[in-house]
């Protein structure tokens, strides 16, 4: 029942699809400035229809509809409510729906807010995005349908994969879609600029607020996942340069740059065809990030979905995308010759942009490398952490120097000055670090670096803010996002350099001493909940000097649909230091084993990824303001 | 001619990275555990754990089965199989072969010299590279092989009660 309506309702957006395309032809022809006002009631309706489609998965996850196959694989009559409906995107047929509906939403959304630009740049982006959306529609009808139906009807799911059953991973899917997804809207948009020869400053103003957008979700999604990962996956870490995680970063790098080179195309009239490359690359990275995790080409701690299928055929519509802009860009691609003035802002946005594209490239071949291996001398390998490591962390220092300089230069031409300023903010950053070494421990020769070069952009960030809170002359986004980064960075470092892990056993009413703490074993208690039984383990900890008194509830939980023991790690986290710990049982003993980590800055990693974001979010509002 | 050759690179590099990712995909169901069994086990080399030597497929014919065991001590589950492996220990037709999963050496010997060490020979892997010749993505992961090194299952995840009893009675039938 559900199923069939879900269906009728996918056929039909592709039909609208269609004819939002031939109408969208049609009016091309007519010579006048003002969109028909059938495409936009044919927009409205496949944006109407597309989230109805939507709302009718939910419902039949709500109602636990076991006759459809993603019900069935991904849900449970005794699941609590709210993963019932994060359930139905949490799989890969749901999530695919997502995909679309952002897809949809966008374009009608882009089609409402540009008014004030030409017609056929317009009427270009929407077929484009038609053709994406038809795709996808597609894809998802005949691959990877969530109204698949399955008979006879099972009484019962299978049960949601427990480790999904988090907050932060029911949000974590959403939040990162808008912005891959979102990156398709400035795709169509560049396609369409160089088919009509809109380009320039105006171009750069019709889709700024789209990057800005999109690149403040991935952001925040990326935050989401490696939330998630912290507190569900209990490997005591934020970053573990998964290939399922470095999909996400690398369109993530791309619309980095574009942020800020589009900041040139729209000052300068500049960049324009740096500014398309990078425009098609986001989207294109996007779909082959939605290739390397949805095909199971890769094998990843946390890929769910494995399906050669599916990757043919995302492999398939990847390879039209990228030949299809590569075309039209080789068509209209013409050389300019900018003079560029080696200290400028320009140059500098440009040097960001290089670090960006080292970056890309550095996490991409990480990603694929494997791949490679395996296709072209059938050598196994896997990339990990230390080849990240080694190659991105001593290009970080270098970048934070430029990010802390290069905002402070004038556009097109600026003269040698405040070398003075720069020595001093240098010094004072080598003291303050010397005194975290002194205080502290000694770390590494790159660990220094890293902590130097954070301060110094932190401080340098701090002094244009108090000029800003003087004279409101400068862009107080660009320093909230470049102020928060410095911090991101230097409690990354400082968390790296201060963490500490311990490992024992334990019986209930033992106590542990080690490095000025002590850990008591108090209690163990047996909890039924709704979908799962728990043990959980009660933990205190004090300090040596004994003004520290903590407790902690680990657990050990026992799922019955699927059956699955996972190990809920409990963390007190504090502004400054989160305390983890980890128990496991020992079959047949009375002990169990504890794994105690201390972890500083944790709390303070996630507000400052957070700010970054902010930062994104805050200027969408002031170029708001300018534009009317 | 320049902006040719250019362009004809940048395609020629494009079809390139498509056409690996479209091989990869055919590949891929190599690491499919169920086209793992039946198979042999050839080309064995992991470094002893503690000896300045190789394990090779001499080493894996001493008893009629051997059970191969990925692990590491920083992985949760591992702790959860770990009695199962302490039980088999004593079957007399089984040969437990220990490879330790991109670890730390130390870590590791506490980590058996907590729970107990149920393997008869020990492998380090320290780098992650020669587990993923026999087809290993994710520890734990267990393989058992008999004297011709035919693969006669494969346990993705902690063994459970169930694996642990089809072992025991798969080698207690001699």
């Amino acid at each position: 029942m559900l199923s069939n309506f879900g269906n009728i309702i996918l056929f039909t957006n592709i039909f609208l699809g269609l004819l939002i395309i031939v109408y969208s032809f049609r009016s091309l022809r007519i010579k006048n400035y003002v969109i028909n006002k059938d495409i936009y009631q044919l927009c409205l309706l496949q944006s109407t229809f597309i989230i109805v489609s939507f709302f009718i998965l939910i419902t039949a996850f709500i109602i636990s509809d076991f006759s459809l196959v993603s019900v069935y694989q991904n849900s449970h009559t005794l699941k609590p409510l709210f993963y019932k409906i994060s359930g139905s995107w949490g799989n890969h047929e749901g999530s695919l729906l997502l995909w679309v509906i952002i897809l949809t939403i966008f374009s009608f959304l882009f089609l409402l807010l540009n008014k004030d630009h030409p017609k056929n740049y317009r009427i270009y982006t929407l077929i484009t995005q038609n053709i994406l959306i038809i795709g996808f529609l597609f894809f998802i009808l005949f691959n990877s349908n969530p109204f698949s139906v399955i008979s006879p009807i099972p009484k019962e799911g299978l049960g949601l994969n427990p480790i999904l059953q988090d907050p932060a991973l029911a949000i974590h899917p959403p939040l990162l879609y808008v912005g891959f997804v979102g990156s398709s809207i400035y795709f169509s948009a560049a396609i369409a600029s160089m088919l009509t020869n809109y380009t320039g400053k105006l171009f750069a103003k019709s889709i700024k607020n789209w990057v800005l957008i999109s690149w403040f979700f991935q952001t925040v999604g990326i935050l989401a996942g490696s939330i998630w990962a912290y507190y569900e996956l209990g490997w005591g870490g934020f970053w573990f340069w998964d290939p399922v995680e470095n999909a996400s970063l690398l369109p993530w790098f791309v619309m980095t740059a574009l942020l800020h080179s589009l900041i040139v195309l729209e000052k300068r009239d500049m960049f324009y065809f740096w500014v398309i490359i990078l425009c098609i690359l986001t989207f294109i990275l996007s779909v082959t990030g939605t290739f390397l995790v949805r095909s199971g080409i890769l094998n990843s701690v946390h890929s769910f979905a494995n399906d050669p299928s599916r990757g043919v055929y995302i492999l398939i519509f990847l390879s039209l995308l990228i030949f299809t802009s590569v075309f039209i860009l080789f068509r209209k691609f013409k050389t300019y010759n900018y003079n560029l003035n080696v200290n400028s802002k320009e140059t500098f946005i440009l040097v960001n942009n290089w670090f960006m594209i080292f970056y890309l490239i550095t996490v991409l071949l990480g990603t694929v490398y494997p791949i490679f291996t395996e296709v072209l001398t059938n050598n196994k390998v896997s990339v990990g952490p230390p080849f990240y490591n080694t190659v991105i962390i001593p290009i970080v220092v270098l970048f934070l120097f430029f990010m802390s300089v290069g905002p402070k230069v004038k556009w097109i031409k600026d003269k040698y000055r405040n070398y003075n300023n720069l020595l001093r903010i240098l010094l004072l950053s080598i003291l303050i670090n010397l005194f975290i070494l002194y205080f502290f421990k000694s770390y590494s020769l790159i660990s220094n670096f890293i902590i130097i070069s954070s301060i110094f952009l932190i401080i340098s960030s701090a002094i244009d803010l108090y000029k800003y809170s003087k004279n409101k002359n400068d862009d107080a986004s660009r320093i909230v996002s470049h102020i928060s980064f410095g911090f991101l960075v230097l409690f990354i470092g400082l968390n790296y350099n201060f963490s500490y892990e311990k490992d024992f056993n334990l019986k209930i009413g033992e106590k542990k001493f080690f490095n000025n703490y002590s850990l008591e074993f108090k209690d163990l208690q047996l909890k039924d909940f709704q979908n799962y039984k728990s043990i959980i383990g009660e933990f205190k900890i004090n300090n040596a000097k004994g003004n520290l008194e903590n407790f902690l509830y680990p657990e050990i939980r026992i799922y019955e649909n699927p059956s699955t023991l996972t190990y809920e790690a409990s963390i007190r986290t504090g502004l400054f230091k989160d305390y983890y710990i980890t128990m496991s049982n020992i079959d047949r003993s009375d002990y169990y084993n504890i794994k105690f980590q201390k972890k500083p800055f944790m709390m303070l990693i996630w507000v400052s990824v957070i700010f970054v974001s902010l930062g994104g979010f805050m200027r969408v509002f002031k170029s708001a303001k300018k534009n009317y | 001619m320049q902006k040719k050759i250019i362009k004809i690179t940048i395609l020629l590099f494009i079809v390139f990275f498509l056409v690996v990712f479209f091989i990869g995909l055919n590949k891929n169901s190599n690491y499919d555990t169920k086209n793992l069994t039946g198979q042999k086990l050839t080309n064995i080399s992991l470094n002893h754990f503690s000896a300045n030597k190789l394990i090779s497929e001499k080493d894996l014919k001493e008893k009629n089965f051997t059970l191969i065991n990925f692990w590491a001590s920083w992985c949760t589950p591992c702790r959860d199989e770990h009695p199962y492996l302490l039980r088999l220990k004593g079957e007399k037709n089984l040969k437990l072969l220990g490879v330790n999963f991109k670890d730390n050496k130390k870590n590791a010997l506490n980590f058996l010299n907590d729970l107990g060490n149920p393997y008869d020979d020990m492998a380090s892997d320290e780098l992650g590279k020669q587990s993923v010749n026999f087809g290993i993505y994710g520890i734990p992961e267990s393989i058992l092989v008999n004297q011709e090194l035919i693969i006669i299952k494969k346990f993705i995840g902690p063994l459970s009660k169930k694996d642990f009893n089809y072992i025991k009675k798969k080698v207690g039938q001699l």
